[in-house]
């Protein structure tokens, strides 16, 4: 069972919000001191400049540096992206950057919106209520990936468990590490699969054009990553961000309206809900300074992303959900060098699902308490009731 | 104004293409191509966001 756990500050959200406190620690001076759940000692950035410092400075700001887990040996480690720096990280984000360019993205399009359309179409069927998060929000990203990755999408109810279980704060990190490992297991027999027999998916294009460059580790935990990383993420963002909508009908009535508005209300709901705290805690790798206060190397730095999002540096009236301001540069997808790579794939998805569903069903409402994942790597909601 | 581009630098988020796609283009690998160096009007606001919004600081403006 889950065990109750005190959330460092940057972990605390109170609905849609970081707690109150991370406005006043953007007036003070310097950085505060936070305890991460893994017992780290770190100093906290909460201002949007100070954070877009430390994760713009992958030197001075190591993401290599955080101690191994116990039970975690050099393969469980291979490939993943967000615990890698310069050079190493820039050579095995290099081989996927081209599978997300804009452009290959808006090619997607057309099924993005086919696979929207056939979770609307089997909600009607169903018939109201429903819960959000199982009917929409979870599978619709999760089927996206599957087939551009080359994951069968029958191995769902696995990935999707495994997948929680790894984010999920409350367990113990024994057991997060066991199905880590599993995850790991699961994927390198889809990488074997697609050596014997190359596909024309992400997996099939990576043996092919990148196996002999890489070892099977490496790319295991690639798309491992990009698994977990291309449902958990949007998911979250469709729930939450629908959630707001309903919340503040005006808006919704706007993205429901207006293709026009789409595009900026996505960025909105990036910058307001920000739903992944704060990223890998970076570790300083010399001596050096953040807003006045003097961080020694081997200290760590946590940001959060949300306080980020709340600051008036920003955006004026940041407290304030607007689907009708200009889109702001955000720190939602991160910055610097490990910037969402799937950024564009999660906006599309994004942009197609909200203003999809609130046509589909334009009395759609809430119907119950939403459940809030709070003690999670990524903020979100567990189940949403709605009823149309 | 004159947009600057530094490729080794540019990690292919794509935020200038969606930000000005008038200006800015990716090759196949996502790198940044710049289709304007000197856009104007419109073009040259949404390319000092796409600068604003480079989340690896591989874009930068010359001038006003």
């Amino acid at each position: 069972m889950a065990a109750a756990i005190s959330l460092p500050l940057h972990m605390q959200r109170d609905r849609y919000d970081p707690p109150s406190r991370m406005a006043e620690l953007r007036e003070q001076p310097g950085l505060e001191r936070v305890t991460t759940p893994l017992g780290l000692h770190a100093w906290l950035a909460t201002r949007y400049e100070d954070v877009r410092e430390v994760l713009g400075d992958a030197t001075r700001f190591s993401s290599a540096g955080m101690p191994a887990l116990p039970g975690s040996d050099d393969d469980q480690r291979a490939g993943n992206l967000l615990t890698l720096d310069p050079p190493d990280h820039t050579r095995l984000r290099r081989m996927l950057t081209g599978e997300f360019t804009v452009r290959r993205i808006r090619r997607l399009q057309p099924r993005i919106e086919q696979i929207v359309d056939e979770h609307l179409d089997a909600m009607e069927r169903a018939g109201s209520p429903a819960d959000l998060v199982e009917a929409f929000a979870l599978p619709i990203p999760s089927l996206v990936i599957c087939e551009l990755l080359g994951v069968p999408y029958a191995d769902r109810g696995e990935f999707h468990r495994r997948a929680a279980i790894q984010l999920d704060l409350t367990r113990p990190l024994a057991e997060r590490g066991a199905v880590a490992a599993e995850s790991r297991a699961y994927m390198g027999t889809l990488v074997d699969r697609a050596s014997a027999d190359p596909g024309e998916d992400m997996l099939g294009m990576l043996v092919r054009e990148h196996g002999a460059e890489f070892s099977r580790a490496e790319l295991v935990g690639v798309a491992s990553l990009l698994l977990i990383a291309g449902h958990e993420t949007t998911a979250n963002m469709l729930a939450l961000g629908t959630l707001a909508l309903l919340e503040h009908p005006e808006q919704a009535a706007a993205v429901r309206a207006d293709p026009t508005a789409t595009a900026p209300a996505v960025e909105e709901l990036m910058r307001y809900l920000s739903v992944v705290h704060s990223g890998v805690p970076r570790r300083v790798t010399r001596d050096t300074e953040v807003a006045g206060t003097a961080l020694a190397e081997g200290d760590f730095v946590v940001v959060s992303l949300p306080a980020a999002d709340r600051d008036r540096a920003l955006v004026e009236d940041p407290e304030r959900l607007d689907v009708g301001r200009a889109a702001a540069p955000h720190v939602a997808f991160g910055h610097g060098v490990h910037h969402c790579l799937g950024a564009p794939l999660a906006r599309m998805e994004m942009a197609t699902a909200f203003p999809a569903l609130l046509r589909r069903f334009p009395s759609l409402a809430v119907a119950g308490d939403p459940e809030f994942r709070s003690a999670a790597v990524v903020y979100g909601l567990r189940h949403l009731p709605v009823s149309w | 104004m004159k947009i600057r581009a530094d490729r080794d630098v540019c990690i292919g988020a794509g935020n200038c293409v969606l930000a000005a796609e008038n200006v800015f283009d990716q090759d196949d690998d996502a790198i940044v191509v710049v289709l304007q160096e000197t856009p104007e009007g419109a073009d040259a606001e949404a390319a000092r966001n796409a600068v604003g919004s480079c989340p690896s600081g591989a874009l930068s403006i010359e001038g006003t």
